[in-house]
């Protein structure tokens, strides 16, 4: 699998998930500055976590609009798999190529501690190497991860198995407590209609090593290199 | 500011400079100064940037080893850790700007000590702070916890340096003067660590990163006055930080020294421009030329006075090799930040400094550096406190004692501050908050750096000696229980004001006992910061001298925590007890007395029952570890149970001591450690001279003493955790 990452002046995250790409699939992925209007023929795009132009404005926002992201709209428009971790999901919805947006978290303060996630759709590129409504244990480290949409859009992406990923307790139940940030639904990640573009406010990234945060997060990059190879 | 209006008695008082000051002044200047000459003079001259009270004191410190590659001088110090790699850090206050606008005070002070790391060419990879809040009953209180801790987050957060450790006390001697101390530590190559001694003259001086604007004009003698009623109207002297451009400038910076560009560099922080053309110039023995006009600027009509003294945030000053001004420009530019050359190194021995074509600041550098101000004020001892034994202290219910302290503000868990940090970012972090030290791995090794920040101020205040001591043991403890050995130390001395004779007794007393331990476990200072007049309307703070430490891990996997994690494992106190209660947690929010002299510290002791767990630990003997501090024994094995998730069941007092001397006294150089063999940890503690006691073993659910009940976890946890978000709430 050849990945490319995509790296914003402000981005932060983008070395743990270059290590848990390598970990993953041996190869170690390339790095793409933000600036660049190309973006390098490869198998997957990541968009990394971090406060990509400091979050002014809104988080995501003035990223969204960069020369790297006009490229990578046409790769995904083609089918190329993209993965936005953090900020990288908030960018993908400023982008418009997920539903609904990112809202400040409900406490209005930054949350970073280790979550449980029950995987919701087994069946995509991401998350093939997990079993449907198993619990994973992961951080998240975001202040703006209150996911939002309108009932319309909440609607269509339950009814067609795209929503990825939701907080739960260790025992695999919804629950207020579970939720780090208020998500409706406790919605953590959603997929686009064809599955071709994943948006998570966890960081699967930062739980791919056993002594650092664990292994759960690993799947999650061992089912795109085992789909894509 | 006019440049040049008069300078009356009123305007030097109004800088902060003493009579006797500004006739040294004169004499060095050999004429009236301008008013952007006196503004110069003033700053350096600040006790922030002088240390002209401490100095004296501050050179009895061991700043030395074998390990010490940069000891105290420099924008932070450097030790060696093997592979050709260097950890490099330092602590930093931000004390009175956190009082007057939190958020803001706090943020800068964070990006101040990251700056100075990674000026060093170092990658910063971790975060601490240590904080003093009045007591929660203040009416400030809350609104000042709620800021500070945002603020730091919101810095360190998006700079994406993770917050990993921290300690945070309440105690109404901090309701006018809250401590925001904040520690940096970075890894660089041992080969490359860049300096700020001016060479070469000829060389242009580069300025670089954020604009200049009118921020923070003076905040370096603000942080050198006491406060009174009108001090928070000093809001505008508060910098405004931006950690995006912090963020941009880190790598820009880095990715300059990874070019053979750099002659020296120095961050702009307290006093901004002057303080770093000024320290460049004096460290080399030369001079500086600047032109303001070519400085980045912020807003219109800024004065040469403005432009020099401004303290605008994420600002650098290089000194670049001859033609390596367009790599610099290249870099910059690619990061979009402003890059400025706005002078060259002369032979001069002068700052010379123009605007508009006219010399307003001509100051030789030598004598405003050499000849700063230096103090040995005089000093009264801080009169011994009598010993308070056991029997003479109300006994409690263990239990019910038990409930009380680890709901109080200073035991309570400070899981609602350590969620706001970041403290995962870089996968790195081997031991997150809320254990005794932090681990954070030095990534493509098998190495890791543990580090921890400690102060008993209660024990500084009681006996400023011992508490000197105990504040570097307590680190050496906490580096010791997570494996690692204790490299170096960082320090961060905050007191009230100097010039009253029994507040120069705590420094002096709490300098000697730092230096005594740092001498015995071979322990060197290698950075530091002095927070003076840390007093509001004549009340001074508890004397709070906090110890940064760091030590190396060889093996970053063989690091044991602090929790109990599966139950059957025995449970062995390491150390002697004697039940000493004086200036403990239990006397003051059981017996609501805050008296007695603290407990007596023996570094020597301590070294050997640090050795001996160090040992313990990388040899796999033990599979949890937690130094005996605030609330003593039973606390301690509470946090332990709460860490993990496991119980315990412990064996009643010895007899001879008192219950509640057994289970809450203080005495110092003392573990816990849980293993399954235990037959080897009490071989090993023998062999050492160490006194050891199985004291009971692990078991789940609860935590239980034979003879007095016990309490399950859940409501112990929900005790414990429960304080802070409600207080906050």
């Amino acid at each position: 699998m050849r990945a490319a990452v995509v790296s914003f002046p402000g981005s932060n995250r983008e070395r743990d998930i270059v290590m848990a790409l390598e970990r993953a699939s041996g190869r170690k992925p390339v790095v793409v500055w933000h600036g660049d209007a190309e973006i390098p023929d490869c198998d997957l795009i990541v968009l990394p976590g971090g406060f990509s132009y400091g979050d002014y404005l809104r988080s995501g926002a003035m990223a969204a609009h960069s020369p790297a992201m006009k490229a990578l709209k046409e790769r995904a428009a083609k089918g190329v798999p993209v993965l936005g971790v953090c900020n990288g999901f908030q960018i993908l919805t400023e982008a418009g190529l997920l539903p609904g947006a990112l809202m400040r978290n409900a406490t209005l303060k930054f949350v970073c501690r280790q979550v449980h996630l029950r995987v919701e759709e087994s069946q995509s590129l991401f998350t093939n190497a997990y079993e449907k409504g198993q619990v994973i244990r992961v951080p998240v480290a975001h202040a703006d991860g209150n996911y939002t949409a309108d009932e319309g859009t909440l609607k269509r992406l339950e009814d067609r198995g795209l929503i990825a990923f939701r907080y739960v307790t260790p025992d695999g139940r919804a629950a207020p407590e579970a939720n780090p940030n208020g998500s409706i639904r406790s919605i953590a990640g959603i997929f686009n209609e064809s599955k071709t573009v994943l948006g998570l406010m966890p960081h699967p990234e930062d739980a791919t090593d056993p002594n650092a945060g664990g292994m759960d997060g690993i799947g999650l990059f061992k089912s795109l290199v085992d789909a894509l190879h | 500011m006019i440049p040049n209006a008069k300078i009356t008695p009123e305007v030097v008082k109004e800088h902060g400079l003493t009579e006797d000051e500004y006739a040294l002044l004169l004499k060095i200047m050999d004429r009236e100064p301008s008013l952007a000459e006196l503004g110069i003079f003033s700053v350096m001259w600040s006790e922030h940037c002088s240390y002209k009270s401490s100095r004296v004191w501050l050179k009895t410190f061991p700043t030395s080893g074998s390990k010490v590659l940069q000891g105290p001088g420099e924008n932070a110090g450097a030790v060696d850790i093997g592979d050709g790699l260097a950890a490099v850090f330092k602590i930093e206050s931000h004390n009175h700007p956190s009082f007057i606008e939190p958020y803001q005070g706090a943020a800068t002070g964070v990006g101040g000590i990251l700056r100075d790391v990674f000026t060093m060419g170092a990658r910063p990879i971790a975060n601490l702070n240590a904080l003093r809040f009045g007591s929660p009953d203040h009416p400030k209180t809350r609104h000042l916890v709620a800021g500070v801790v945002a603020g730091i987050g919101g810095y360190g957060n998006c700079v994406g340096v993770p917050t990993v450790a921290g300690e945070t006390n309440f105690h109404p001697s901090y309701n006018g003067n809250i401590l925001v101390n904040a520690m940096t530590v970075g890894l660089a190559r041992a080969d490359r660590i860049f300096k700020a001694a001016a060479r070469g003259p000829g060389n242009r001086v580069l300025y670089v990163g954020a604009k200049t604007g009118r921020d923070g004009i003076h905040g370096a003698t603000m942080a050198s006055a006491e406060f009174t009623e009108e001090s928070e109207a000093r809001r505008p002297t508060v910098q405004v930080g931006d950690p995006f451009t912090e963020k941009l400038l880190l790598e820009a910076c880095l990715e300059l020294m990874a070019e053979d560009a750099i002659v020296a560099i120095q961050d702009m922080g307290a006093a901004g421009l002057t303080s770093s053309s000024v320290e460049m110039a004096a460290r080399g023995g030369l001079g500086i030329a600047l032109d303001l006009d070519r400085v980045p600027i912020r807003e219109t009509g800024m004065t040469a006075y403005e432009i020099m003294l401004s303290e605008s945030q994420e600002r650098m000053l290089l000194i670049v090799k001859p033609g390596a001004e367009k790599i610099a420009e290249r870099i910059f530019a690619k990061w979009e930040l402003d890059c400025a050359d706005i002078g060259v190194v002369t032979e001069t021995g002068r700052l010379i400094v123009s605007k508009n074509g006219t010399v307003e600041i001509d100051i030789p550098v030598a004598p405003l550096v050499d000849q700063a101000p230096l103090y040995r004020r005089p000093y009264v001892a801080s009169p011994k406190r009598a010993e308070i034994k056991a029997a003479n202290v109300k006994a409690a219910e263990p239990l019910e004692a038990l409930r009380k302290l680890m709901g109080s503000p200073d035991l309570a868990s400070k899981r609602w501050i350590w969620d706001q940090y970041d403290h995962l970012v870089g996968n790195d972090t081997i031991q997150t908050p809320g254990g005794d030290a932090a681990v954070v791995r030095v990534r493509d090794t098998r190495k890791a750096l543990a580090m921890v920040v400690d102060c008993t101020p209660r024990y500084c205040a009681a006996d400023p000696r011992r508490g000197g001591m105990q504040a570097v043991v307590e680190t050496w403890r906490n580096l010791s229980a997570v494996g690692a050995l204790p490299i170096a130390i960082t320090d961060n001395l905050n007191f009230g004001n100097p010039e009253r004779p029994e507040i120069m007794g705590q420094i002096v007393g709490c300098i000697e006992g730092m230096g005594e331990a740092c001498r015995v476990l071979d322990y060197p200072v290698i950075s530091g910061n002095v927070s003076l007049y840390n007093e509001t309307n004549g009340q001074a703070i508890l004397p709070t001298p906090v110890v940064g430490g760091v030590g190396l891990l060889d093996d970053y996997t063989k690091t044991v925590g602090i929790g109990l994690a599966a139950p059957g494992r025995a449970l062995i106190l390491l150390g002697e007890t004697r039940g000493w209660l004086g200036a403990s947690i239990y006397l003051r929010e059981i017996a609501g007395w805050e008296e007695g002299a603290p407990p007596p510290v023996d570094p020597a002791l301590e070294k050997r029952t640090g050795d001996l767990v160090r040992g313990l630990v990388r040899g796999g003997t033990v599979e949890a570890c937690h130094d005996l501090s605030d609330g003593g024994l039973l606390v301690a094995v509470a946090e332990m149970a709460l860490a993990g998730g496991t119980g315990a069941r412990l064996d009643a007092a010895p007899t001879g001591l008192p219950g509640h001397g057994w289970w809450f006294g203080e005495d110092q150089a003392r573990y816990v450690v849980a293993t399954t063999a235990p037959e080897a940890v009490l071989k090993a503690a023998a062999a050492a001279g160490v006194p050891a006691r199985r004291i009971g073993e692990t078991a789940a659910g609860s935590l239980t003493l034979a003879g007095a009940g016990a309490i399950s976890l859940d409501e112990l946890r929900a005790i414990h955790e429960g304080w802070l978000p409600n207080y906050m709430s």
